[in-house]
C-alpha cells in the first residue's frame, strides 16, 4: 500500500513536520524530528527512482482527480534523479545542521530555522515532482519566501540585504513564470505539463505561445542564476548562516534548472526551443560568459565563501552549456553536472561551515596555517576543490569531459577552449586557498582544533562521494543519459 | 486612545458582530461566497481593532502570543493531516471521498475540516503580523502620546 503513495509521501512528510517543528519549541527536539524526516525523504526517493528504473513513469493523482484536471504528481527519470539529488543533500546537511546551527543562529530562532528548512525541502521537492504548471509555480515560492527567511538568518547584518535582494529578484522571476503559465494556459486550456505539451504542438509559433516561452525562459532564468541574471546569488550564499549556503548551493539552483530543462524539452519539445526560438546559441553565449566572468571574479574574493559563490554561477554556466547543445551527449553532461556540482559545492560550503564554528571567520586571511589547524577540514576544502577544478578521478572530471565530448560531437570545437580555459581559472581559485593554508606559517594564538564530528563526517561523506562517483560512474552517467534520451526523444 | 470615547463605544459594539461573521463566512462556505481564507481575514481584523482600539497589551493579555505561533502551525498540520487521515482509509492523498460511507458526504467532510485548517492559520497569520509590525513601533506610539 505504501509504495503506490511514495509520491505524496515524498512531499508530505517534511511538509507535516515544518508545523511540527514549531510546535515542539525547544530545538533538540525539532532537529532531531527533521533529521529522521529528511533521511525518510532520501529514503523515498531511492525508491522511486528505483520504481521508475523498474516500471517506467509513476503518475499520482491528488485527492483521487484525474490528470488532466486534478493535479498530478508525474515521476520520470529525469525528476526522480534531481528527487534524489535534492533529498540527499538536504539529509546530509541537516545531519551536520545541529552544533552549526546552535552557534551561528541560536537565541530561540533555531526551531524556526528547522522550520524554514523543512519547508524549504518540500517546496524544491514539490517543484521536481509535480506535473502541473501552476502547482510549480505555489512550490516555488514555497522554496522560495523559505530560503529568503533562511539567508536572513545569517550572522552578519549584510544578510538582511542580500535576502531583501534575492527576495526582489526571486519575486520578479517567479512573477515571469506566472505569465508565462497564463499566457500559456489562455492558449491550450490546460496546466498539467504532458498534457499542455500535446496541445502546445499544433499551435505552432503563434505569439502567445512564443511569449509564454520568453516569460518563462527568463523567469526560471532569473530563478537559476543564469548570468547575466545571478546578481542575487553571491551576497545571497556567501551572508546566509553556513548551513544554508551549502543547501542552497547544492539544490536551490539545480531545482530551477531542472524546471528549465523540463519546460525546453518536454512542455515546447526541442524543435520549438531549438529551431523556431533558436535557444541554442543564446543559452551558449550566456553560459559561456558565466563561466568565464563567474570565475574571473572567483579570483578576487577575499571572502572564501564570496569566491565559491561566483564559482557557483560559473557552474551553473556549464549546466546550461550542457542544455544549450540541445544532443543526447550534452543534455547528459548537463544532468550530470547538475549532480556533481551538487557533491562539489555541497562539500566545500560544509567545510567552510566547520571553518566558521572554529574560527567565525572565511576570509583569506583566517585560512593561514590551517592546513596544521584543521588538517581533515582543510583536506576537505582541497579534495571539493580539485572536484571543482575537474582532476581526473573526481566527478568534475566526468562532467567536464561529457561537456567536452558534446562540443566536438556537435563541430563546436572553440566551445571546448572555453571550458578548458574556465577550468585553469579554477585551478588559480582553488591553488589561492591551498597556498594560504599549507605554504604560510600560523599566526600566533589562531584557534585551532577540528570540528564535531558530527560536522566533519557529512562533509567527509561528500567529499568521498566526488572521488566515487568520479571513479565508479555507473549509477550517475547511466542515470543521466538515459534522462537525456527520454527528454529527447519525447518530443519528437 | 484612552480618549476616544466614541471609538472605544462603537468598537465594543462591533467586534462581536465582526467576529461571527468571520465564522459565518467560514462555515456557511460551502454553501454560498466564503471559505477559509476570508474567514481568517475577518475574524483577524476584528482581532486587530481590538488591539487598535484597547492597547496591544490588552490584545496580548487575550491570545498570548505563543498561542497564536501554535495556531499557525494548527491549522497547516490540520490541512496536512486530513490528507493523511484519506491516505490511512485507503484512498490518495486529499481524496476526501473516502473519509465517510458515502462519497458526497465525504467531499463535504473534508472540505469542512480543511477550510477549517486554512481559517486558522490565515488568522493566526494575520495576528502574528500585525503584533510584529505593532510591537516594533510601540514604544515611539507612546511618545507621541
Amino acid at each position: 500500500m505504501i509504495a503506490a503513495h511514495l509520491p505524496a509521501l515524498q512531499i508530505v512528510l517534511p511538509l507535516l513536520s515544518a508545523p511540527l517543528c514549531v510546535l515542539l519549541v525547544r530545538a533538540r527536539l525539532a532537529y532531531a524530528l527533521s533529521l529522521i524526516v529528511c533521511w525518510l525523504a532520501f529514503a523515498i526517493s531511492i525508491m522511486l527512482l528505483g520504481q521508475v528504473l523498474d516500471g517506467g513513469v509513476i503518475s499520482y493523482r491528488l485527492g483521487g482527480w484525474a490528470p488532466p484536471w486534478g493535479i498530478e504528481y508525474r515521476v520520470d527519470l529525469v525528476n526522480a534523479y534531481v528527487l534524489l539529488i535534492v533529498a540527499a543533500i538536504g539529509a546530509l546537511v541537516i545531519t551536520y545542521a545541529g552544533p552549526s546551527v546552535a552557534r551561528e543562529i541560536g537565541g530561540g530562532r533555531e526551531t524556526l530555522f528547522y522550520t524554514s528548512y523543512m519547508l524549504c525541502l518540500t517546496g524544491l521537492l514539490g517543484v521536481t515532482i509535480t506535473g502541473d504548471a501552476f502547482n510549480i509555480f505555489v512550490f516555488l515560492e514555497i522554496s522560495s519566501l523559505s530560503s529568503y527567511i533562511l539567508i536572513s538568518l545569517g550572522t552578519d547584518r549584510r544578510a538582511l540585504t542580500a535576502s531583501f535582494r534575492y527576495l526582489i529578484f526571486g519575486t520578479i522571476g517567479a512573477t515571469f513564470f506566472l505569465i508565462g503559465v497564463g499566457l500559456i494556459y489562455q492558449a491550450t486550456g490546460t496546466l498539467n505539463l504532458a498534457d499542455m505539451a500535446n496541445r502546445v504542438e499544433p499551435l505552432g509559433a503563434s505569439r502567445t505561445v512564443q511569449a509564454a516561452f520568453a516569460f518563462m525562459a527568463v523567469g526560471l532564468a532569473v530563478k537559476a542564476a543564469l548570468f547575466p541574471l545571478h546578481s542575487w546569488l553571491p551576497n545571497a550564499y556567501a551572508y546566509a548562516p553556513s548551513v544554508v549556503s551549502a543547501f542552497l548551493a547544492a539544490t536551490a539552483t539545480k531545482v530551477s534548472i531542472y524546471v528549465l530543462i523540463r519546460t525546453y524539452f518536454s512542455v515546447f519539445g526541442p524543435e520549438f526551443s531549438f529551431e523556431v526560438m533558436t535557444l541554442g546559441p543564446v543559452l551558449m553565449v550566456l553560459s559561456i560568459a558565466a563561466m568565464l566572468i563567474g570565475s574571473m571574479i572567483a579570483i578576487f574574493q577575499d571572502d572564501i565563501k564570496r569566491s565559491f559563490a561566483y564559482s557557483s554561477v560559473a557552474q551553473i554556466g556549464y549546466m546550461v552549456l550542457g542544455i544549450g547543445f540541445a544532443t543526447v551527449l550534452g543534455v547528459t553532461g548537463g544532468m550530470l553536472h547538475l549532480f556533481n556540482h551538487a557533491l562539489m559545492k555541497g562539500a566545500l560550503f560544509l567545510a567552510l561551515g566547520c571553518l566558521i564554528w572554529r574560527t567565525g571567520s572565511v576570509s583569506i586571511t583566517a585560512m593561514q596555517g590551517l592546513g596544521k589547524r584543521m588538517p581533515w577540514t582543510m583536506a576537505a576544502i582541497v579534495g571539493g576543490g580539485l572536484s571543482l577544478i575537474g582532476v581526473p578521478l573526481t566527478v568534475g572530471f566526468i562532467s567536464k569531459w561529457y561537456l567536452l565530448l558534446a562540443a566536438i560531437d556537435s563541430g563546436l570545437w572553440w566551445v571546448a577552449v572555453f571550458i578548458l580555459i574556465s577550468s585553469l581559472m579554477a585551478i588559480i581559485y582553488v591553488w589561492r586557498l591551498v597556498e594560504v593554508a599549507y605554504l604560510s606559517p600560523s599566526p600566533d594564538g589562531a584557534p585551532s582544533g577540528e570540528a564535531p564530528l558530527v560536522m566533519l563526517i557529512p562533509t567527509w561523506v561528500l567529499v568521498l562521494a566526488n572521488f566515487y562517483f568520479g571513479v565508479d560512474t555507473r549509477v550517475s552517467v547511466g542515470v543521466a543519459t538515459e534522462a537525456a534520451k527520454y527528454l529527447l526523444g519525447a518530443g519528437s | 486612545m484612552s480618549h476616544h470615547l466614541v471609538v472605544r463605544v462603537v468598537s465594543k459594539l462591533l467586534i462581536p458582530f465582526i467576529l461571527l461573521f468571520g465564522l459565518y463566512v467560514q462555515f456557511h462556505g460551502d454553501f454560498g461566497p466564503g471559505g477559509g481564507f476570508q474567514a481568517g481575514v475577518i475574524f483577524a481584523a476584528g482581532f486587530i481593532l481590538y488591539a487598535l482600539v484597547y492597547g496591544l497589551d490588552n490584545a496580548k493579555r487575550i491570545i498570548p502570543e505563543k498561542y497564536i505561533r501554535a495556531g499557525v502551525a494548527l491549522g497547516l498540520l490540520i490541512f496536512a493531516g486530513t490528507g493523511v487521515a484519506s491516505l490511512l482509509m485507503g484512498g490518495n492523498y486529499l481524496d476526501y471521498s473516502v473519509l465517510a460511507e458515502e462519497a458526497p458526504k465525504g467531499q463535504h467532510l473534508g472540505i469542512f475540516v480543511v477550510e477549517f485548517g486554512v481559517g486558522l492559520t490565515v488568522a493566526s497569520v494575520m495576528i502574528v503580523i500585525f503584533f510584529a509590525f505593532a510591537g516594533r513601533d510601540h514604544q515611539i506610539d507612546e511618545k507621541e502620546e
